[in-house]
C-alpha cells in the first residue's frame, strides 16, 4: 500500500498548479492516504468486536446446549428398570476416583516453609481480566521520587483543567451565547487550553518520565534533585501567569502556541534551561559506556526546545512575513521536536521495560533520530501553502513532510517487532493498551500529517476542522496516550500503590472512544467544507453544515474529559498513602508501647 | 563510529549543529530576506490611531483564532479579495510594543470569513457594531461570541453616543439605550480599515491558481444570466444586512420585500444603489456601494436584482444582463463628470 501510494507523490507534491485532476477526490494520494490510515483504527476496533462477538456467540452456543440437555432428560426418564440399572453402573466406573490418601495416610500435609502465601479465594469480576500486579523494582531515592510524583501531579492537574477549557470551548460551537463574560470569551479560552495542555499537561508529564529515565539508563543519581524543583516552580509558574495573561486580553500577536507574552514563557525557558544542565551533568557522569538511545531523544529534545523558543521570541528578524515564516517554523517544531522527540525517548525506556525485552533494534532508533531532526526542521512552513510565504519555501516543507515517512515508519517498525514473541502480554498488562493506542496513532497521526501537506489535500483540508482533528490525533492520540502508559508504568512502583484496575479500564476506553468520536467527524466535516468552499457557496451555508459536526466533537470531547477525571482518581489512589491498619503491626506496637509506659512508670 | 557517539559532547553537539544549522536555512535566512527585501504598497494606508488601538483588541481577543488575513492564490479564495496577498501585503507589520510580537495575524483557521477585505466587503459601522453585540441579529446561523462587554447600557443619549439598533428579541432585559464604547468603535474603526491595497500597475497580480472549471451552461436567448445563482450571490453580498427574507432590520437596514425601488420596472435607481450605495434615509443605516467595492459585474449585479425582484412575493420584470450593463455605463460616465 505504502509503495503505491509513494508512487504517486512526485506528481502532486511538485505540481504547481492545474486543476485536482479527472478522477475526483479518490485519485488524490492524500485522500488516498488518510483513508488507509483512518481505517488502520477502525481495523483495530473490528477485531475487538470480533473478538466480543465470538464470545456472544459461545453464550448462544451455551443456551442452545442446555435445551438439548432438557430433551436428553425427557429421552432419559423413558428408559425401562434394566436400562437404567447398566446405566448405573456405568456411572459408577465413571465417578471412581483415587482419594489421593493412598500413599499419605489419613494426615493433612504442612506447608512447614511457608511456600504458599496469599491464595486469592475470589478472583476479580468476571467479565474483567485480571492484570498483573507492577514488579517491585529497586528502591529509588525517595527525594527523587518525590520530584516525579509532583512532576506527574501537577501534569494531572493541568490536564483536567486544560481539557476542561477545552471542553467548555467545544460546547460555545454548539452554544455560543452560553457566556458573555470577557475573560471566558472563545478566542480568549482557546489560547489557554491549548497552552495549558502543551505547557502544562504534556511537558510536565514528559520532564517527570525523564527524572527517571535519564537517570536510570546512566545507571546513576539524578545530578541534582534540587534543581529539579526549580524547574517544576517555574514552569508551573509560567502556565499560571500565562493563563492569567491570556483570559485578560494579554497576548504575544496572535501566532499559535506562543501567546504567551516574553517575560512569561521566559520562566518557562529557565526551567528548561535548569532541566537540561541536570540531564546533561547526570549523563556526563553516567556509569554505563553507551548513551541509551533514550537520552539521544531526551536531551536533544530539551536542547532544541531550548533553541526553538529563542527563535521565536527574538524579535530581529519578525516584521512582516518574517513572523509568519517564523511562526511556522516554531509551532511545528514546538510538535515534533519537543514533544514527540522526548516521547519517542520515553518510549524507548518503558516499552522495553514493560515488555521485559530488549528493543529490537538500536540502529533503527538512530536511523529515526536523524531523519527525523533531518527531515522534520524543514516542515514548518506547510501550515502556510498557498499563502504570500515564497513558493519555493512552501515545496521544501511539503518535501520535508513526505520525508518523515523515514523516520515514522522506522520508528513503528522498532516497536512493533519489540512486541514480537511479547503479544501475549498485552491481555495481562493495564500498560502495554496505551502504548499499542500510542504506536498506532504514531503512524497514522504522523502520516497524516504528510498527507495533509500536498498541495492537492491542502487545498481541501486548510482552515477547516481537520486540522484541528489532526492535532488531537496527535497530541492526544500519540503524546498523551505515550504518557499514560508510562506513568501507570512507574508511579505504582514509586509508590507501591497500584489504581484500581477497573478505573484504568474505563479511563483508556474512555480516551480512546472518546477521541474517535472527537476527529473522525471533524476530518468528515473538515472535508466537506472545504468543498463547499471550493464550489464557492455562500461561507454562512458551510457554518450551518458543520452543525451536527461540533455537537459530535463535543460529545467526543465529553467522554476524553471524564476520563481524564478517572485518570485523576487514579493518580490519587496511587499517589496518597492508604491508611490500612494491619491488626498485627498495630497490635505489637501497642504491646511495645504499653511497655515503654510501665518502665516508665516504675 | 558508536565511539564517536559514546563521548556525550560529540553526539549532542552535532545533533543540536545539525538542528540550527537547519533552522538558519529553513527560517532564520528566510525570514531576514522576507523582512528586509519587501516593502509596503505605495497605495496602502496607514492605520489611523483608532484603528490602531482597535487592532489591539481584535489581538487581545484571539480573533485571530476563527478569522483569517491572508487571501491564498486560490480560485476558491477569489470571495475574499481581488487578488492573491502578496508580501508587500505584510511589510507594513512591525513589532507592537515591548512586551508583545508583531501581530502579521495571517491565521491558520477559517471557522469565519477570511477579513482580508472586510472594509470593502462590509464598511457599515452600523452593521458591525450590532453584529458585535450580537452576531446572531444579523446572521441568524453565526456561531461567532456576542461581544457585549464592549458596550454599556445608558438611559439618556449623550453627546456623540452611538446607539446600537438592538432588535427587541436580543436586548435580554436590558431597557435602557445600548451605546457602543469607545473600545468598540475603535474595533469596528479596525475592521473597516481592511483593506486589500491597490496594485501599482508595474507590479502584474499572482494568479488564482486551481481555477473551477465553469459551469457549461446553456444560455438560452440573447442577455442569459450566465448561469449564475442569484440566491448564492444574494447570500454572500446582500444577505448579512437585508436578511434571507429580504424583511431587514427594523431600524438599521430596510426591507427588499416590497420596496418600491426594488420592484420600479425602471431599475436604474435599484442598480445606482447596489454600485454606488444610498444614504437618505435617516431612519435607516447607510449602505455601502457594494457593487463597487466587490466589483460586481453586470451579470452578477442582474442575478442578485433579479433575485430580489422575483423572491418574498415581489414580482417584477426580469432584467436582461445587456440592460443592466447599460446602465451600469451611464452611471459610470455620470459619475465621471
Amino acid at each position: 500500500m505504502l509503495l503505491t501510494t509513494s508512487s504517486l507523490f512526485p506528481s502532486a507534491a511538485y505540481a504547481q498548479s492545474g486543476s485536482t485532476g479527472d478522477g475526483g477526490l479518490f485519485s488524490l494520494p492524500g485522500i488516498l492516504i488518510t483513508i488507509t490510515l483512518l481505517i488502520i483504527p477502525v481495523v483495530a476496533a473490528l477485531f475487538l468486536l470480533v473478538v466480543k462477538a465470538n464470545a456472544l456467540f459461545r453464550n448462544i452456543q451455551n443456551r442452545k446446549d442446555s435445551e438439548e440437555a432438557i430433551r436428553f432428560a425427557a429421552y432419559l426418564k423413558s428408559l425401562n428398570v434394566d436400562q437404567l440399572g447398566a446405566l448405573q453402573k456405568d456411572r459408577e466406573h465413571q465417578v471412581y476416583h483415587l482419594n489421593n490418601q493412598e500413599l499419605a495416610g489419613p494426615f493433612s500435609p504442612e506447608d512447614s516453609r511457608g511456600l504458599l502465601s496469599s491464595i486469592n479465594e475470589q478472583a476479580n469480576i468476571r467479565f474483567i481480566e485480571a492484570k498483573r500486579k507492577a514488579i517491585v523494582r529497586p528502591g529509588i531515592d525517595p527525594a527523587l521520587s518525590r520530584l516525579i510524583l509532583w512532576f506527574l501531579g501537577t501534569a494531572t492537574f493541568w490536564l483536567v483543567f486544560g481539557t476542561s477549557v477545552g471542553e467548555y470551548v467545544g460546547i460555545k460551537f454548539v452554544a455560543p451565547d452560553v457566556d458573555q463574560v470577557s475573560w471566558l470569551s472563545f478566542g480568549r479560552l482557546r489560547p489557554v487550553h491549548t497552552n495549558a495542555v502543551f505547557w502544562g499537561w504534556s511537558s510536565l508529564a514528559m520532564l517527570g518520565l525523564g527524572y527517571y529515565v535519564v537517570p536510570r539508563v546512566s545507571n546513576i543519581r539524578l545530578h541534582s534533585s534540587k534543581s529539579g524543583w526549580w524547574s517544576l516552580i517555574l514552569i508551573n509558574a509560567s502556565v499560571v501567569l500565562g493563563t492569567i495573561a491570556l483570559m485578560a486580553g494579554i497576548n504575544n500577536g496572535g501566532g499559535e502556541y506562543r501567546e504567551y507574552i516574553w517575560p512569561i514563557q521566559l520562566l518557562f525557558g529557565i526551567g528548561l534551561v535548569i532541566t537540561l544542565v541536570n540531564y546533561l551533568r547526570t549523563v556526563a557522569n553516567r556509569k554505563t559506556t553507551e548513551i541509551y538511545v533514550s537520552n539521544w531523544y531526551i536531551v536533544a529534545a530539551v536542547m532544541f526546545a531550548i533553541v526553538i523558543s529563542i527563535v521565536a521570541y527574538v524579535p530581529n528578524f519578525q516584521n512582516g512575513l518574517g513572523e509568519t515564516i517564523i511562526q511556522g517554523y516554531y509551532m511545528h517544531q514546538g510538535v515534533g521536536m519537543w514533544f514527540m522527540l522526548f516521547t519517542l525517548g520515553l518510549v524507548y525506556y518503558y516499552l522495553p521495560q514493560q515488555l521485559n525485552k530488549p528493543i529490537y533494534s538500536y540502529s533503527l532508533g538512530i536511523l529515526a533520530f536523524w531523519s527525523q531532526i533531518f527531515f522534520y526542521t524543514l516542515i514548518g512552513t506547510h501550515h502556510f501553502v498557498f499563502s504570500a510565504i515564497p513558493w519555493s519555501l512552501q515545496t521544501v516543507a511539503i518535501v520535508g513532510s513526505a520525508g518523515m515517512i523515514i523516520p515514522v515508519v522506522s520508528g513503528t517498525t522498532n516497536f512493533l517487532m519489540t512486541f514480537r514473541g511479547a503479544w501475549h502480554k498485552v491481555a495481562g498488562s493495564y500498560t502495554l493498551p496505551f502504548f499499542i493506542v500510542g504506536i498506532i496513532f504514531y503512524f497514522t497521526g504522523s502520516l497524516q500529517g504528510t498527507a495533509e501537506a500536498f498541495r492537492s489535500t491542502n487545498l481541501i483540508w486548510h482552515f477547516t476542522d481537520f486540522t484541528v482533528a489532526h492535532s488531537h490525533l496527535t497530541m492526544y492520540g500519540i503524546i498523551a496516550f505515550f504518557l499514560w502508559g508510562g506513568i501507570y508504568a512507574i508511579v505504582p512502583r514509586l509508590t507501591r500503590q497500584e489504581p484500581p484496575q477497573i478505573t484504568v479500564g474505563i479511563h483508556f476506553w474512555m480516551a480512546f472512544i472518546g477521541m474517535m468520536f472527537y476527529t473522525v467527524p471533524l476530518m468528515w466535516g473538515g472535508t466537506m467544507r472545504g468543498l463547499m468552499w471550493m464550489e464557492g457557496l455562500p461561507f454562512i451555508e458551510s457554518v450551518t453544515m458543520m452543525g451536527p459536526y461540533w455537537l459530535w466533537r463535543a460529545i467526543g470531547g465529553s467522554l476524553m474529559w471524564v476520563s481524564h477525571l478517572v485518570f485523576a482518581y487514579n493518580m490519587y489512589n496511587m499517589i496518597n498513602p492508604r491508611k490500612t491498619v494491619n491488626i498485627n503491626d498495630t497490635a505489637i506496637k501497642k504491646l511495645h508501647a504499653n511497655e515503654l509506659v510501665d518502665i516508665h512508670d516504675k | 563510529m558508536m565511539d564517536f557517539f559514546n563521548d556525550y559532547r560529540k553526539l549532542y553537539l552535532s545533533a543540536l549543529g545539525l538542528f540550527v544549522l537547519l533552522t538558519i536555512l529553513v527560517a532564520i535566512m528566510p525570514a531576514i530576506s522576507n523582512q528586509n527585501n519587501n516593502s509596503p504598497l505605495p497605495t496602502e494606508e496607514a492605520l489611523s490611531d483608532a484603528a490602531l488601538e482597535g487592532k489591539a483588541i481584535y489581538v487581545a481577543n484571539g480573533c485571530v483564532a476563527c478569522h483569517t488575513q491572508q487571501v491564498r492564490n486560490l480560485d476558491m479564495d477569489k470571495m475574499w479579495g481581488k487578488r492573491p496577498s502578496i508580501a508587500a501585503d505584510y511589510a507594513d507589520e512591525e513589532r507592537t510594543d515591548l512586551w508583545r510580537n508583531t501581530a502579521t495575524l495571517m491565521g491558520t483557521e477559517r471557522t469565519g470569513p477570511d477579513l482580508t477585505d472586510i472594509g470593502n466587503r462590509q464598511p457599515s459601522a452600523e452593521w458591525n457594531l450590532l453584529h458585535l453585540y450580537q452576531p446572531r441579529a444579523v446572521v441568524e446561523e453565526s456561531v461567532m461570541p456576542a461581544y457585549q462587554w464592549l458596550f454599556e447600557e445608558k438611559a439618556e443619549l449623550e453627546e456623540g453616543d452611538v446607539e446600537v439598533p438592538v432588535p427587541d428579541a436580543f436586548r435580554k432585559g436590558v431597557i435602557g439605550k445600548i451605546v457602543a464604547t469607545k473600545v468598540a468603535l475603535n474595533l469596528v474603526a479596525y475592521l473597516q480599515s481592511l483593506k486589500q491595497a491597490q496594485l501599482p500597475e508595474a507590479i502584474p497580480a499572482p494568479e488564482f491558481l486551481y481555477k473551477r472549471e465553469a459551469k457549461t451552461t446553456a444560455t438560452a436567448g440573447g442577455g442569459g444570466d450566465l448561469g449564475l445563482d442569484g440566491a448564492a450571490l444574494y447570500a454572500a453580498n446582500c444577505q448579512s444586512c437585508h436578511q434571507a427574507s429580504g424583511a431587514g432590520l427594523k431600524g438599521a437596514f430596510p426591507p427588499l420585500k416590497g420596496s418600491q425601488i426594488v420592484l420600479d420596472d425602471n431599475p436604474e435607481v435599484l442598480i445606482d444603489i447596489v454600485m454606488n450605495g444610498y444614504d437618505a434615509r435617516p431612519e435607516f443605516a447607510s449602505m455601502p456601494a457594494i457593487g463597487t467595492n466587490m466589483n460586481l459585474s453586470a451579470a452578477e449585479v442582474a442575478a442578485i436584482i433579479n433575485h430580489e425582484r422575483s423572491s418574498w412575493g415581489n414580482s417584477a420584470r426580469k432584467v436582461p444582463v445587456d440592460e443592466v450593463q447599460k446602465i451600469m455605463d451611464l452611471l459610470k460616465q455620470t459619475a465621471k463628470k
